[in-house]
Order: structure tokens, then C-alpha cells, then sequence
């Protein structure tokens, strides 16, 4: 094999190239990510449940809020009718935060295990620990 | 076995029925029952305008007042240096306001008068035409809106409007609102801003806020109702707009 020595160092490059995200948190100890909805608001709920199931709002949280996003921005739509036919207003400073006011303990929880930024406080007022300022 | 050929053909009749690049960002379409409405307390109104009493504007007062409505509650930053203010109502003098139209020989107390400055929602808009990404578009009542989430900040449309109606956020603009409204968004550094007709407050059936404020100073209303108070006022007094010639159709109108 000419030059065995380039393509064994080459392949041994690479491997550890694509193994450095395992590789990299090899010793670090995992943390499950505990989102907590301990707040005010929604100690007072009988049932503590979102707007929608918890599940779907796992998976789609995101995507709910671009839809709201455009209805409300684009078609001046403002109000949600969930799937069990409750109203709500489309905000997410307004509604969602109002009951997730723990944002650091709430969204940066997954947010951070799973290392996705949102920039949605860049505009959006985050509320102060313990309910809106 | 599926052959090139075949797979070839499939791909090419799915993306010819739009099935390869469908792709939606819609998630109110998996669950049934989810809905999105319109309040029923919003507004109604086909073209949306604006009628400024300038007679009513006296003291600095009365404009203060109106600003810091419209300011306080946009969460607008108060920017000193002229070349990075942020404003979405404003004041300026005859001469500016309409340049190109001002009458030389108009009485001196028109000439001295200051006009209050905002964004036209212009019928024609150029702002609109010329956003690159449809960040800017017209509502279907006439309201030139922004979707901020959009903005790349390229500031062609503050190059395309005439009226100067639009800023860009050259400094992070949270560091210069004394008191932010928890209600209402800021912006972010590096898009584009401007006075929105308080669409926000108009699908929820209230005036804008400079509306309010100005105590009668200010008619908001339907254009195309012909039974609504702003046409009432229209067919009742001589107004002008700022830079008809340019087509743009202004909404807003200045009672002289
Ligand atoms: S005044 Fe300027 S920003 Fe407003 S609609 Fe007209 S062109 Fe656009
Ligand atoms: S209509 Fe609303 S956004 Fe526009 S200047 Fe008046 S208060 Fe400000």
C-alpha cells in the first residue's frame, strides 16, 4: 500500500472527528432536564394542564408560536381556540408567560440541555422571577 | 426492485403536484379543533386614516402627550443622537413637513405651527414594494405592518419611504427605554421600526394610542365608510397630505 501511513493517520483523523461528540462528554455526569411549572399561576389551576396536551406541546411548541405568530401579525387573528374548544389570546408574553414565569426554570431548561438559543427575548420581555414585573 | 428510471419519475410528478417541497410551518393543522379567530370586539374597517387637527395643537404639551402614549407603551427607545433615534411619532416644523407643497405666502402662524410626523400607512406604499423579504406588507384594512421576526434589517425600505417614517436600530434599543411596558415586545438591534397604526389595539377594539391621547386633536377612522366621523370630518374641513405628487396615497390628513 503506498503511502498506508496518509490514509491510516487520515482515518484515524477522522474518527475522531466524529466521535468528539460522544467522545467529549465522556465523565460528564447527564442531567435530565427537570422543566419546573411550579409558579404562582399555575399553583392555582385545578388542573394543571397547557393550552394544549403536554405531549403536543412538547413536540410543537415551537410551531405553535410561529402559526400564532403569523395569524396574528398577517391576518390580525388574535384569538386561539384550543383543541378542547377554550379561547385563548394569542401572545406569548402575555399568555404563555403569564403562567410559565419561571422562564430560567422552564424554558432554559431544555433550552440548555439541548443547546438551542431561542431569540425570542430579544424582543420579547421575559417576565421577572415571580410573576410579571 | 424500484429502478432509477421509476424513482425518477415518482420525484417528478410528486414535486409536479407540490408533494416533494410541501412542507408547512402550520401546526394548527394536526390537532383537530384548534381554531384561530378574530376578537369579535376588533375594529371594523376597510381603509383605515388618520385626521391631525393642527388648529388644536397649541402647546408643547399637547404633542408631548400624544408622543409619550404612542413611546411608553411600543417600548420605543429615547435615542438622543439624531443619526440613531428611534421614533414613531414625531414633530417637525411647516417647511419639512411639507416640503415641496408648503405655501410661501401662508399666514405665519401656520409657518410657525409644528406638525406631528408618523407613518402614513400609504394606500401605494413603497416601503412594501421594495422589502425584499415581505417583512413589510399591507393588512387588508389599509395598515402598513412589519413583521419584526422577519426583518433582516436590509433598510431598503427606509430608502423607498419618503417620509422618513422608518428607523433602524443601530444600538441595542432596551438600553435606552427608562421604563419598559411588560405588555408590549421591544425590538432587537439591527431591524427596522416605525408606528404601526396600533394594530394590536385596533383588533381588540380600541383606538390607537396617540388617538386617545390627543383628546379630540385626532380622528381615526373608515375611509371607505362613508358614514364614519373621519369622512364627517373630511367633507367638513380643507386638508392637506404630505407628498401627494409622489403617489404614495397618504392616510393621513392635517386639518390647516
Ligand atoms: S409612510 Fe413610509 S413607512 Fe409608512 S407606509 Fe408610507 S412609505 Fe411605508
Ligand atoms: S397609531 Fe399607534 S403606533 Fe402609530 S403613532 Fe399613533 S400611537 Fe403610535
Amino acid at each position: 500500500m503506498y503511502d498506508g501511513w496518509k490514509i491510516i493517520l487520515g482515518l484515524v483523523v477522522f474518527v475522531v472527528i466524529v466521535t468528539l461528540p460522544f467522545t467529549m462528554s465522556v465523565g460528564k455526569t447527564y442531567v435530565e432536564p427537570k422543566p419546573s411549572i411550579d409558579t404562582p399561576e399555575i399553583q392555582k389551576m385545578e388542573k394543571k394542564q397547557c393550552i394544549e396536551p403536554k405531549q403536543y406541546m412538547r413536540e410543537m411548541h415551537i410551531k405553535l408560536l410561529y402559526s400564532w405568530k403569523d395569524y396574528a401579525t398577517r391576518e390580525g387573528k388574535r384569538l386561539y381556540v384550543a383543541s378542547d374548544g377554550k379561547t385563548y389570546t394569542i401572545s406569548l408574553q402575555n399568555t404563555c408567560l403569564k403562567c410559565h414565569s419561571n422562564k430560567e426554570k422552564f424554558c432554559d431548561e431544555c433550552h440548555n440541555y439541548v443547546n438551542v438559543k431561542p431569540y425570542c427575548w430579544d424582543c420579547h420581555i421575559e417576565p421577572k422571577v415571580g410573576g410579571l414585573k | 426492485m424500484i429502478t432509477r428510471r421509476d424513482f425518477l419519475k415518482i420525484a417528478a410528478f410528486s414535486s409536479l403536484l407540490g408533494l416533494g417541497g410541501a412542507f408547512t410551518i402550520n401546526a394548527l393543522e394536526k390537532e383537530p379543533g384548534q381554531k384561530v379567530l378574530k376578537d369579535i370586539k376588533a375594529l371594523k374597517g376597510k381603509r383605515w386614516a388618520m385626521v391631525i387637527d393642527t388648529r388644536k395643537f397649541k402647546t408643547q404639551e399637547d404633542f408631548e402627550k400624544v408622543i409619550r402614549a404612542c413611546h411608553k407603551a411600543h417600548n420605543v427607545p429615547e435615542i438622543a443622537n439624531p443619526l440613531h433615534e428611534v421614533k414613531w411619532i414625531w414633530t417637525d416644523d411647516y417647511e419639512h413637513s411639507f416640503a415641496g407643497t408648503a405655501e410661501e405666502y401662508i399666514s405665519t402662524e401656520v409657518k410657525e405651527r409644528k406638525f406631528l410626523l408618523l407613518c402614513n400607512h400609504c394606500d401605494n406604499a413603497p416601503c412594501v414594494r421594495v422589502c425584499p423579504v415581505k417583512a413589510t406588507f399591507k393588512r387588508p384594512d389599509g395598515i402598513t405592518m412589519q413583521d419584526m421576526h422577519r426583518c433582516i434589517g436590509c433598510k431598503f425600505c427606509m430608502a423607498g419611504c419618503p417620509y422618513g417614517a422608518r428607523n433602524y436600530n443601530f444600538l441595542p434599543p432596551r438600553d435606552y427605554i427608562k421604563e419598559l411596558n411588560p405588555e408590549y415586545p421591544t425590538r432587537t438591534i439591527g431591524v427596522v421600526e416605525k408606528c404601526t397604526f396600533c394594530n394590536e389595539r385596533i383588533d381588540r377594539g380600541l383606538l390607537p394610542y396617540c388617538v386617545e391621547a390627543s383628546e379630540g386633536k385626532i380622528i381615526f377612522g373608515d375611509l371607505y365608510d362613508p358614514n364614519s366621523e373621519i369622512r364627517k370630518v373630511l367633507s367638513e374641513n380643507i386638508v392637506i397630505r404630505r407628498k401627494v405628487e409622489l403617489g404614495t396615497q397618504p392616510m393621513v390628513f392635517y386639518i390647516i
